[in-house]
Parts: structure tokens; C-alpha cells; sequence
């Protein structure tokens, strides 16, 4: 049995090592000490032995579990440091913040630690060792499926669990009610693989009484636990392999649109766009959308007052094919369209706001993304005036956007509601050179105010505009005016994914957590009966053994036993049971799993 | 808000109870050692004088084999301890009932809310497992990890019972986060198991600190051994909800924040606690490592739990930051 099953090196399991010599040791000795001290020792061979003296470290329990603590430790680091994959911007504030030191990380990788080679190494080098590990193991196994039960012991006093009794049915009757109990209900699907047998009588040796002829019993169940335990595994490193494939082939796209208006999928169509390097893009689906209107909802009640309860964007979507179809996007709930997910991202206002030149002429006209910086919706822009007529100064305005306003009694304005009741644009204003005609790629959002000219008012003060709806107010220093639409459009910042490996990550996730579970779950018993006559009456004896621990082992053998026809269990003076033979109340149960 | 302030309320009656039933679960622990010391004295008597009569049961029997001098004794601070815990539990269950009906939810959406129902499970699991079992001597120190839950919930995590963001608002709210309190409570009563483990094994190797008198209540535990295969049983539990947790988190991420991964610290916390338990497991089958230092793999895990729920939640700023408290 035991030259069959393939083990890992470093694995202390009794199971299949064979039979446990005693409940005692057993169990691992609680002092905690190695017991084994022979630690990694190179053994002196040519460089093939070595080779494969490393093949063996690695793929031992010992190596492993240190991987498992390396891949704890170095995953730490991420969530302290800021990472460039969730928050670039606050990566660029620590490396400012932290010249020196911030350098060292970077250089080291600490700033995208889930990316970097030592996290990496740590985890494909635990893949390696898993599936040196489990190969060989499923091997193993798939031959032990096949293979017959273990052999009855000689001797069943050595089992932590352990019946005897008498009956007054014969040999035979004992092992065809043993084992039809013993395969329970289901031909198909037997409890238990059963092989019935028969000893030849044995002759006292030593301290051991001699046996006439007997009929043996042997039984074990559980083959799905290892069966778990590998799907588990093998279904991790699919895991692994389905998330690299999708990281290979995805796309993400983001786009921010205004009532009324679309976008395309195409590369060109998105604000920003990033890909995996197996992208083709043929592979985006040339659809197209609409934001026909968006809605919010919020909190009015005094406790929750403002915070966000639904939003709802109405989208309509063109395929291809010419075909269109009214849909809705919400948070929670992304659209699919054409094997790729639109997601609801953020939302906010896109004031039309109209620049006129010192000339006449109009300078800008457009609806302009205010980004929300609050619950209440206080949300900032800019607005960049770069086309105005020949010869004069270019304007930038920098305000906010209050949806609903309220004026303080020193002047200052701000947003009480997150819904546009009393909507009002306050702005300040710059003149001079924007810098857009230096080629460098500007933030949109953001207005360099550096080499502008602030409007002063005669203290010295920033002159600040306020426009309600349908205001059009003049600029100061001459500058033109700006008027604010009647309407003032809501705007949704939407996020497109494609990932093709989605259904392969949730697959080998559920077999993880499916094998998972019947690895830990389901017990893996070993029973014998062995039953002979001798002086008219027949003897019964029943052995179990499991593997790990199994607080249902005892019950399951004082059931086997009971299913047997006639028996009398023996009593406390008699041979008695091995174990706690704790009565068989539900102290017994304790003990029992004590002993295990 | 009357439902709310109700159920604040009575939150703070099963706390109060709570430290009723650990008092009492402490006296009896401390009774028990006596009574032991007693029968020992008493049994070493009876062994002088040649006879074999009643002996307290060996060590490693636990604390089902209670027998004293004079048959089975009563532990009445014992039961004291029970009915008290049963009935924190059932308050607290009824404030947690209340809470949802307050806000209209499930009641299970901020941190506050996250502590009453972990300890709540803390205590289920207890006290079920009682009923097949007896585990009366865990009695004093999980009413006491719970009754200081509790408190803290109720002092620094308490919010306004009130509805919740968009992103909350999914049947996987119910469903993950539900299965992670489950976990953690168990995590929890599997923690003290394994800490009991470490303490009687250190005391039985020799600690000189663990071998004072003041530690014989130790000696009334069960096996080290005994203890360590109880905290598996749970841990192992613990763990496959964990990994459930972990898959249903990224099933919900995927529909509500365009990602079923992103490393943010919740996840990445998550991930830690799945491969420090993973290692656990692990270390139970590995020669060398089981029992002692596979324990250690248990309070590292489980100081991994409270971390994420308590340090990640308020000190970095993720897409997790739904503690409620600004
Ligand atoms: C990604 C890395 C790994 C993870 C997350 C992992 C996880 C697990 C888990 C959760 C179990 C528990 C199931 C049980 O106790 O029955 C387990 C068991 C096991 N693992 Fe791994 N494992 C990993 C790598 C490995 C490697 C590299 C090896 C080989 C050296 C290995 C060998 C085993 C064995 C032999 C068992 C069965 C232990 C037993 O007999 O109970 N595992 N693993």
C-alpha cells in the first residue's frame, strides 16, 4: 500500500504510512519538537543528484510552507505602501514626499509589489512546487482508485478504535452482514470498497495467542477526500494560469459622456485606454451607446442626510448590425454588451458653459465635466479658453459647481444637496498663455495657473463669478463674458471591460472551494472485521482507522459492529475496547476525538 | 429611531451579561483547580493507605471526567456562566434583529454592526458545541474576548442605524459578508483553543512562568493534543467560508467596481489571513510542525483577522472604507 502512494517528502501522515502502532504516537508529540531533526543535508553527488536533491527540496511540505509564509510576508508590503496600479497619483505624492527612501523602494519594486519579480518568483516558484507536488500524487492516486483495501491487520489492538464481541451466527454470516452494511445502499456508489476474505489459522507466537481459521473484512471509504485535495490543487494553479491569460487578452476603456450624447467602442473613442499584451484590436466589437438621461437618488432623512441611495444612467446601444435596444446601467449592475461589461463609475454635472471673447466672437461653447470632491456634490473644473480672436490673451476659469447653493454670510457659497435645486457656478479667472501649443499632453481637469494672471479686484482680491442657469455675466479686465446653459447636464464616467478568462477564474475558483471542502470534509476510513469460532462460539472483532482527524471514526465502527447479525459486544472485563472506551455517551464522543 | 436606540440598548445588556457569565465561568474554573488539588491530596492519601478508590481522572481525560472526591461535583458557577451565556446571546440576537429592522437592511453593513454579529456567532458556536460536548472550560474566556468585543463595538465603532451607499445594496451583501462574520466568529472560538494549547503545552514543557501556581486552572484543560484537534475541526470551517468569503468578494467586486482582483489592502489582508491559515494546514501535516508550532500558525491568523477588520478598515483608505466612521 504504502510504496504506492506517492507522499511528498517532509509529510507526517500515519494514514498512509500504514497502520499507527498505538493511539499515543499517533499523534504528533505536543512538545512541538522536530521529530524528525534531519534537516536539508546536499548530499555529496554529481551535479544530477544535486539537481534532483533540489527537485526534491522543492517540491517538499517543508519548502512549501515556507513559500506559503513568503507569499504572506511579501504580499504585506502592498497594502502599506501606495501602488501604481490602484493609485498613481499618491505614489507620485510619496516619492515626493520621500525622495531618498522612495527611491530605494521604487527601485526594488515597492510600488507595484504584485507585479514585481521577487513577488512573482515567490509565487511561480510555489506553482512549480505544487505541481511537483501534485502530479505525482494524482498518479498515486488515480492507481489506488483501482487498488483493492489495505490488507486486514494481524493484529487489531493497536487501533485507537476497537470492538470485540461474540454472536451466535457463523463466520461467513458475520462477513457478508459486515460488508453488505459496509457498502451501504447504493451499488453504484458504495460507502465503502469492501473486500471480504479468510485466514488460515495461526499459531500462538510469543506473547500472541494463537487464532483458529477466520473471515476477514476489509473496508475503507473516502477515496474522494484525496480526489478533493487534488482538484484543490490542480485547481489553483488553473486559477493562476486562467487569470495570466485573461491579464494577456483584456482591454479597459474609459469614456465620459454627457446626456444626450455617445460614444463608440473604439480604441480612439476612450479617454484613456489600457490592454494586455495579447489585445488585438479587432477584438473590440464596433457598438455604439448613448446616455439618454441619468438619474440619482439621495438620502433626505436627518440621519443619513445626502448620502447616495440609487443611480440609474439610461443607455441606448446601437450593434453593429444597425440594430438599438434601450438599456440601463447601475451601480452593481454592469451592462453587458457584445461579451464586454460597461460599468457605472462616477457621475456628475457638465455645466454648458459659453466663453465670448473681448470681440465678440465665441471663444468656447461646450458642456465641461465638473468632478464631484464631495457628498454634497461640490464639484470642480476647469475650463480652457485657448481659440480666442488673434491677439489677445487666452482665458482659463477654475471654479466649482454647487448644485445646490446656499451663500454664506461672509460671501463665501457652498453646496448643501446633492441634486441641482438652486445650482450655481462660481469661477475665477486667468488670462494669458494656457501652454497648450507647447505639445505637452495636458490634464484636462487641471488648469497650470502658474504663468496665468489672476482677475484682482481693486483689494486685491480674486475676483469670483457667480452665474445661476441662463446668467451670462461679463468677464473681468475686459476679457469677454461667459454664460451658463439653462440646463444643466448630468454626466457619467463610464468603464468598459472585456476579460475573456472571467468564466475560466470562476470555474477553477468553485472546483477550488468544491475540492476544498471535500478535502477537509469528508472522512477517509478504514474498517476491518475479522470473526472465527472457537469453543462453539464465534468472535467478532472490529477495527477502524482514519485519517486525520475524525471525531466520527468511533461511531462508525460501533456501527458496523451493531449491523452485524446477533452480536454481544464484550463487556468492560473482557477484551474491551482499545481507546477511551468512554461509554458511548456523548463523553465518548470526547474522548474519543481525544485520542485521535 | 426607537427600534434603534432599543436595540442599542440591549446591546449593552448582553455586554453587561456577558461579563456576568465570564465572572462566573472564571470562579469555576478557579473552584475546579481546588477541588482538583483536593482530590489529589485526598488520592494520594487513599494510594498510602493501599487502597485504589476514587481518583481524579488523569490529565489528559479533560474536563468531561469530572470526578471529584465525593462522585461528581456540582458545578453550579458553571451553569451560572451557561444561563448567563444564553441569555447574552439571545439579546444580542434580538439587538442585531433590531438593528436591521431600524435601518431597513441587513444588519450587517458597517463595523459596528460586524462586531455584534461576529461575537454573536462566537457565542453560537460556543454554546452549540456545547450542547454536543462539553466545552464549559472555553466558557470564561470567550464571553470575556466577546464582552470586550462588544464594548468596543459599542464605544468606537457605533454609527447611526441608516441605509447604505449603491454599492451595498446586493443580495451579495448578505451573502458575503455574511459567510466572513461567520468565519471570523469561528476564527475566533478556534483562536482561544489554540492559545489554550500553547499556554498548557508551554506549562507542561516547564515554562517557568506557566508553571506557577497561579496557572493550575491550566491543568483542568484537555490535552494539548485534544485541544489542537477541537481548533482544527474549527479552523477548517473557518477556512473553506474564508475561501468562500474571498470568492463571493470577488464576484460582487466584479459587478460593482469593474474587477473581480485589485490588490486593494482589504484584499490583500484577505489574502494574507487565506495564506496564513493555508500554512496552518499545511504545517499540521508537515513534520516537525504539527502541534505546537502549527498553533502559532492559528494566533498569527487570527491577529491577521482582527487586523483586517479593525486596522484596514480605519487606517488605509481602500474601497473597503465602509466602517462608517469619518
Ligand atoms: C498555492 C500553494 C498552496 C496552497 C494555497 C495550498 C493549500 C492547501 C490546503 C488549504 C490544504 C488543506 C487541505 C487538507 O488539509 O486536507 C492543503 C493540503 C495539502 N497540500 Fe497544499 N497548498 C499549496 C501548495 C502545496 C504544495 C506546493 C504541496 C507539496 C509540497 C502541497 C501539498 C499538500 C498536501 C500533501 C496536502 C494534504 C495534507 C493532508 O494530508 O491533510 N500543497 N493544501
Amino acid at each position: 500500500m504504502s510504496e504506492r502512494t506517492y507522499r511528498p517528502e517532509g509529510i507526517a501522515d500515519d494514514f498512509t504510512t500504514g497502520e499507527p502502532t498505538s493511539a499515543a504516537d499517533a499523534r504528533p508529540e505536543p512538545s512541538g519538537a522536530p521529530s524528525s531533526p534531519r534537516g536539508p543535508q546536499a548530499p555529496q553527488l554529481g551535479w544530477r543528484g544535486m539537481l534532483r536533491w533540489t527537485w526534491r527540496q522543492l517540491t517538499s511540505m517543508r519548502v512549501a510552507l515556507m513559500l506559503l509564509m513568503l507569499l504572506a510576508v511579501a504580499a504585506l508590503p502592498g497594502s502599506i505602501l501606495p501602488q501604481r496600479d490602484q493609485d498613481p497619483a499618491a505614489v507620485v505624492e510619496y516619492l515626493g514626499d520621500h525622495p531618498t527612501a522612495g527611491e530605494w523602494l521604487d527601485r526594488f519594486g515597492f510600488f507595484d509589489v504584485y507585479t514585481s519579480v521577487w513577488f512573482s518568483a515567490i509565487y511561480l516558484l510555489l506553482l512549480v512546487s505544487l505541481v511537483g507536488c501534485i502530479v505525482p500524487r494524482t498518479i498515486a492516486h488515480a492507481r489506488a482508485l483501482r487498488a483493492r483495501p489495505p490488507r486486514t491487520p494481524a493484529r487489531f489492538e493497536r487501533f485507537p478504535v476497537h470492538v470485540t464481541g461474540t454472536t451466535s451466527a457463523t463466520p461467513d454470516e458475520v462477513a457478508d452482514a459486515a460488508s453488505t452494511h459496509l457498502r451501504g445502499r447504493w451499488r453504484r456508489l458504495p460507502t465503502f470498497r469492501v473486500e471480504t476474505g479468510a485466514e488460515d489459522a495461526r499459531p500462538a507466537r510469543g506473547a500472541l495467542p494463537g487464532r483458529p481459521a477466520a473471515r476477514t473484512v476489509a473496508a475503507e471509504r473516502g477515496y474522494l477526500r484525496e480526489s478533493g485535495n487534488l482538484l484543490f490543487h490542480l485547481a489553483l494553479v488553473g486559477l493562476v494560469i486562467a487569470v495570466a491569460v485573461g491579464q494577456l487578452m483584456h482591454y479597459r476603456g474609459q469614456a465620459i459622456i454627457t446626456e444626450g450624447r455617445g460614444f463608440a467602442n473604439a480604441v480612439v473613442d476612450y479617454d484613456t485606454f489600457e490592454s494586455g499584451a495579447w489585445f488585438a484590436p479587432e477584438s473590440l466589437v464596433p457598438f455604439s451607446m448613448t446616455l439618454d438621461s441619468f438619474e440619482s437618488e439621495f438620502a433626505t432623512d436627518t440621519v443619513a442626510f445626502a448620502q447616495s441611495r440609487d443611480f440609474t444612467a439610461d443607455v441606448t446601444v446601437t450593434e453593429p448590425d444597425g440594430s438599438s435596444r434601450a438599456e440601463t446601467i447601475r451601480v452593481n449592475h454592469p451592462l453587458e454588451v457584445d461579451g464586454s461589461k460597461i460599468y457605472l463609475q462616477g457621475n456628475g454635472y457638465a455645466p454648458e458653459i459659453t466663453v465670448t471673447d473681448a470681440e465678440g466672437a465665441t471663444a468656447f461653447s461646450g458642456r465641461v465635466p465638473f468632478l464631484p470632491e464631495d457628498q454634497v456634490y461640490t464639484s470642480r473644473g476647469v475650463v480652457k479658453v485657448p481659440d480666442v480672436s488673434p491677439g489677445l490673451d487666452q482665458i482659463g476659469l477654475i471654479g466649482y459647481f454647487l448644485p445646490t447653493a446656499v451663500i454664506n454670510e461672509d460671501g463665501t457659497a457652498e453646496s448643501v444637496f446633492p441634486l441641482p435645486e438652486d445650482p450655481l457656478l462660481v469661477l475665477e479667472v486667468y488670462r494669458g498663455d494656457l501652454g497648450l501649443d507647447a505639445g505637452v499632453p495636458q490634464n484636462v481637469y487641471r488648469l497650470d495657473t502658474a504663468n496665468l494672471t489672476p482677475s484682482l479686484d481693486d483689494d486685491g482680491g480674486r475676483v469670483t463669478l457667480l452665474l445661476e442657469p441662463g446668467d451670462s455675466v461679463e468677464l473681468p479686465d475686459g476679457l469677454g463674458t461667459v454664460a451658463l446653459g439653462e440646463d444643466v447636464p448630468r454626466f457619467v464616467a463610464l468603464d468598459l471591460r472585456h476579460d475573456p478568462s472571467l468564466a475560466w477564474v470562476l470555474t477553477f475558483a468553485l472546483l477550488a472551494l468544491l475540492g476544498l471542502t471535500g478535502s477537509l470534509f469528508l472522512p477517509r476510513r478504514r474498517v476491518w472485521v475479522r470473526s472465527w469460532t472457537s469453543g462453539g462460539v464465534t468472535r467478532v472483532e472490529v477495527a477502524g482507522l482514519a485519517r486525520g482527524d475524525d471525531a466520527g471514526l468511533e461511531t462508525e465502527v460501533d456501527k458496523a459492529f451493531g449491523a452485524l447479525p446477533d452480536v454481544e459486544r464484550d463487556g468492560p472485563d473482557g477484551a474491551g475496547r482499545a481507546g477511551g472506551s468512554g461509554a458511548g455517551t456523548t463523553d465518548g464522543r470526547a474522548t474519543g476525538s481525544e485520542e485521535d | 429611531m426607537e427600534i434603534a436606540e432599543l436595540s442599542d440598548l440591549l446591546v449593552w445588556a448582553a455586554a453587561t451579561t456577558f461579563a456576568v457569565a465570564m465572572i462566573a465561568f472564571a470562579i469555576d474554573l478557579g473552584r475546579r483547580t481546588d477541588e482538583r488539588l483536593e482530590a489529589r491530596t485526598e488520592a494520594r492519601a487513599t494510594v498510602g493507605a493501599g487502597a485504589s478508590g476514587a481518583v481524579a481522572a488523569p490529565d489528559g481525560a479533560g474536563p468531561a471526567a469530572d470526578v471529584g472526591p465525593g462522585g461528581p461535583a456540582r458545578r453550579r458557577a458553571a451553569g451560572i456562566g451557561l444561563s448567563t451565556s444564553w441569555l447574552g446571546t439571545a439579546m444580542l440576537g434580538v439587538a442585531i434583529l433590531l438593528r436591521g429592522l431600524a435601518a431597513g437592511r441587513t444588519p450587517w453593513a458597517n463595523m459596528y454592526e460586524f462586531t455584534l454579529v461576529g461575537s454573536f456567532v462566537a457565542m453560537v458556536v460556543f454554546l452549540v458545541w456545547n450542547l454536543r460536548r462539553d466545552v464549559r472550560f472555553l466558557g470564561a474566556f470567550v464571553t470575556g474576548l466577546v464582552t470586550l468585543f462588544v464594548v468596543v463595538g459599542l464605544n468606537s465603532f457605533h454609527v447611526a442605524a441608516t441605509g447604505v451607499q449603491p454599492a451595498l445594496q446586493n443580495y451579495w451583501l448578505v451573502i458575503h459578508v455574511g459567510v466572513a462574520i461567520t468565519a471570523t466568529g469561528i476564527f475566533t472560538v478556534a483562536f482561544v483553543l489554540s492559545v489554550l494549547q500553547l499556554l498548557r503545552d508551554a506549562r507542561e514543557t516547564g515554562s517557568p512562568f506557566l508553571t506557577r501556581p497561579g496557572f493550575r486552572w491550566l491543568d483542568r484543560m484537555p490535552a494539548p493534543a485534544a485541544l489542537e484537534s477541537m481548533s482544527f475541526r474549527l479552523n477548517a470551517v473557518g477556512f473553506v467560508m474564508w475561501t468562500f468569503t474571498i470568492i463571493g468578494g470577488a464576484i460582487w467586486a466584479e459587478d460593482a467596481w469593474g474587477r473581480y482582483w485589485g490588490w486593494d489592502p482589504k484584499e490583500v489582508w484577505s489574502f494574507i489571513i487565506w495564506v496564513v491559515y493555508a500554512a496552518y494546514l499545511h504545517a499540521r501535516t508537515t513534520r516537525g510542525w504539527s502541534g505546537r508550532r502549527a498553533a502559532w500558525f492559528v494566533v498569527v491568523g487570527y491577529a491577521c483577522v482582527l487586523f483586517n477588520f479593525t486596522g484596514v478598515n480605519l487606517i488605509f483608505n481602500g474601497k473597503h472604507s465602509y466602517s462608517g466612521i469619518s
